[in-house]
């Protein structure tokens, strides 16, 4: 406890609130408030509608849905295998190995995302593997962005294992392979399970490198975003992007059930 | 002696499986993200003719809109990167060291704020002060006049705006972090002894934050370096940011080696700074 006095604290408090609400809580509510009008030029938006969301459940918006969520399974299902083989990869390694692992698996992480997008379109526009223009070179793009993440969380749960349940169940002679699929990964199945939810909601919003690479009937719901808002229609880019918060957190939410269920084994 | 020779042997043994099992992933990362850098720098110094030669550097490097990039670009990552460490440092303390009902939910609230996509931000902003949002919509109806006085969403100050807002919570969740580890006890002895609460900060807190302070705030540096959906969305013609550059030069310009020289710069500028967020992070533990 910081501050002692009665007044002091509640003054600490309305200053904070100050700070956090219009900063972080309204841009979101504003959102939400859009998504539901059809003009707003006062204080408050005017002229209730639902009208948003026909647009933004139907057609082109529904399309990008299914592109989006689909693209985004796929990315976080690749990039956790991925990371996850090169976190153990990694872990079985001495100093140098590690950090050299370390250094490639992170690098996606400091290139700009716009960058990774240039390189694979660069790279995948021309055989031997000639991608550009299907949805495969976006699916690539984030699978690439996304490992970062995987093998960052799966190598730091990695870290806090014990090292006592491999070392007994080795030394009452069970095989690497046994040790690894009956004690290393139930044990970091939580961790598997939060790092898949991370990538799935880092790939639903990835708008950069999907800039660079999209090609026309493989659009996801960030670039369906963009085209609302710069052809000016404000209010429909609010329903999808709505539309898009609940996707992310339904599913974060469902990945989080996994876990608890999991941790309880 | 004959136990340490063999514990060496079996130390190389082991090496060189782990390396056997690290080898397919890195040729899967070697194939869809190394070789694909690789041809990038590459194309950045053959310009069309196929010939090698430095020109498309000394091309860029001589205009206006890459040098006007790449001031705009670092001014807005070290502005965005002082405000956010300012202000995830006060809301920090006060959830941490002035605790009310909801605190909780309000740590729940940022961790729910970072899976959000960054270009929301710009979205709302564009409601709140644009054109014809809210603050401008409030002020014509007050004052009658007919158009109202914000219009900085397309400058600058729209962008470090919409950077500090998306990227404070980044600074807030190792501080959080590192204030549940620090012992309230110190705290509670050195208010006894008759410290002001903003001295408790400098000489108690603020040490113990620093690690922290400093992993978020480089990694908030790389992170502000490579945005690109909070630049795109607020539409502005005069921001140009380095990655808005490649994208210009990429995809309206399809001029790939400009694009490639400008991204070889902004590889260099983050991977470096991301080698000294990675060393300085290691070395405090945090």
């Amino acid at each position: 406890m910081l501050v002692h006095s009665r007044a002091g604290k509640w003054g600490t408090w309305a200053l904070f609130l100050l700070l956090f609400v219009p900063l972080f809580a309204v841009p979101l509510l504003v959102i939400v408030a859009a998504s539901f009008s059809t003009n707003w030029s006062g204080a408050f938006p005017s002229g209730p509608t639902a009208g948003n969301y026909t647009a933004a459940t139907s057609g082109d918006s529904l399309q990008a849905l299914t592109t989006s969520l689909v693209t985004a399974l796929c990315a976080s299902l690749l990039a956790l295998a991925l990371g996850t083989w090169a976190a153990l990869a990694a872990a079985s390694l001495r100093k140098p190995g590690k950090r050299l692992l370390d250094a490639l698996f992170m690098l996606p992480v400091a290139v700009p995302s716009v960058v990774v997008g240039l390189a694979v379109l660069v790279a995948f526009s021309k055989p031997p593997l000639l991608l550009n223009g299907t949805r495969w070179i976006v699916i690539l793009a984030h699978t690439v962005l996304v490992t970062a993440f995987a093998y960052q969380s799966v190598a730091a749960a990695i870290r806090r294992l014990d090292p006592m349940y491999e070392q007994a169940a080795a030394s009452l002679g069970a095989r690497p392979a046994h040790v690894l699929w009956r004690i290393k990964l139930p044990l970091l199945l939580p961790s598997l399970t939060a790092a898949a939810g991370l990538c799935f909601a880092l790939s639903m919003g990835e708008l950069s490198a999907t800039m660079m690479l999209y090609p026309p009937d493989w659009t996801p719901l960030p670039v369906q975003i963009f085209a609302a808002t710069d052809r000016g229609s404000l209010f429909t880019g609010a329903a999808v992007s709505v539309v898009l918060m609940g996707t992310t957190l339904l599913v974060l939410l469902a990945v989080s059930r996994i876990r608890t269920r999991a941790s309880y084994r | 002696m004959a136990s340490a020779v063999t514990t060496t042997s079996r130390g190389q043994g082991r090496g060189r499986a782990g390396w056997v099992w690290a080898l397919p992933p890195v040729a899967v990362l070697a194939v869809v993200l190394l070789y694909p850098l690789a041809l990038v720098v590459q194309q950045s110094v053959t310009p069309d003719e196929g010939s090698t030669s430095l020109t498309p550097y000394a091309d860029v490097f001589a205009s206006e809109s890459f040098r006007s990039a790449l001031g705009t670009t670092v001014w807005l990552a070290v502005g965005s990167t002082v405000g956010c460490l300012v202000l995830g440092f006060a809301l920090a303390l006060v959830i941490a060291f002035v605790p009310f009902p909801g605190g909780k939910a309000v740590a729940k609230f940022i961790d729910v704020f970072l899976s959000f996509p960054s270009f929301l931000i710009t979205l709302a902003l564009l409601f709140i002060y644009g054109t014809v949002g809210m603050a401008n919509g409030v002020w014509t109806d007050a004052t009658g006049a007919s158009e109202g006085p914000f219009h900085f969403l397309t400058t600058p100050w729209g962008v470090l705006l919409a950077e500090i807002t998306y990227f404070t919570p980044f600074v807030m969740r190792p501080l959080l972090a590192a204030f549940s580890q620090l012992d309230t006890a110190q705290l509670e002895v050195a208010s006894s002894l008759g410290a002001r609460p903003a001295r408790i900060v400098r000489k108690v807190i603020l040490p113990e934050a620093l690690p922290a302070l400093a992993a978020g705030g480089s990694l908030v540096l790389v992170m502000c370096l490579n945005e690109f959906g909070i630049v795109l969305f607020t539409g502005a013609k005069d921001v140009t940011t380095l990655p808005m550059l490649v994208y210009g030069k990429a995809i309206l310009e399809s001029d790939y080696p400009a694009a490639c020289v400008v991204a070889v710069v902004n590889i260099a500028l983050s991977v470096g700074l991301y080698t000294l967020y990675r060393t300085v992070s290691r070395r405090v533990g945090a």
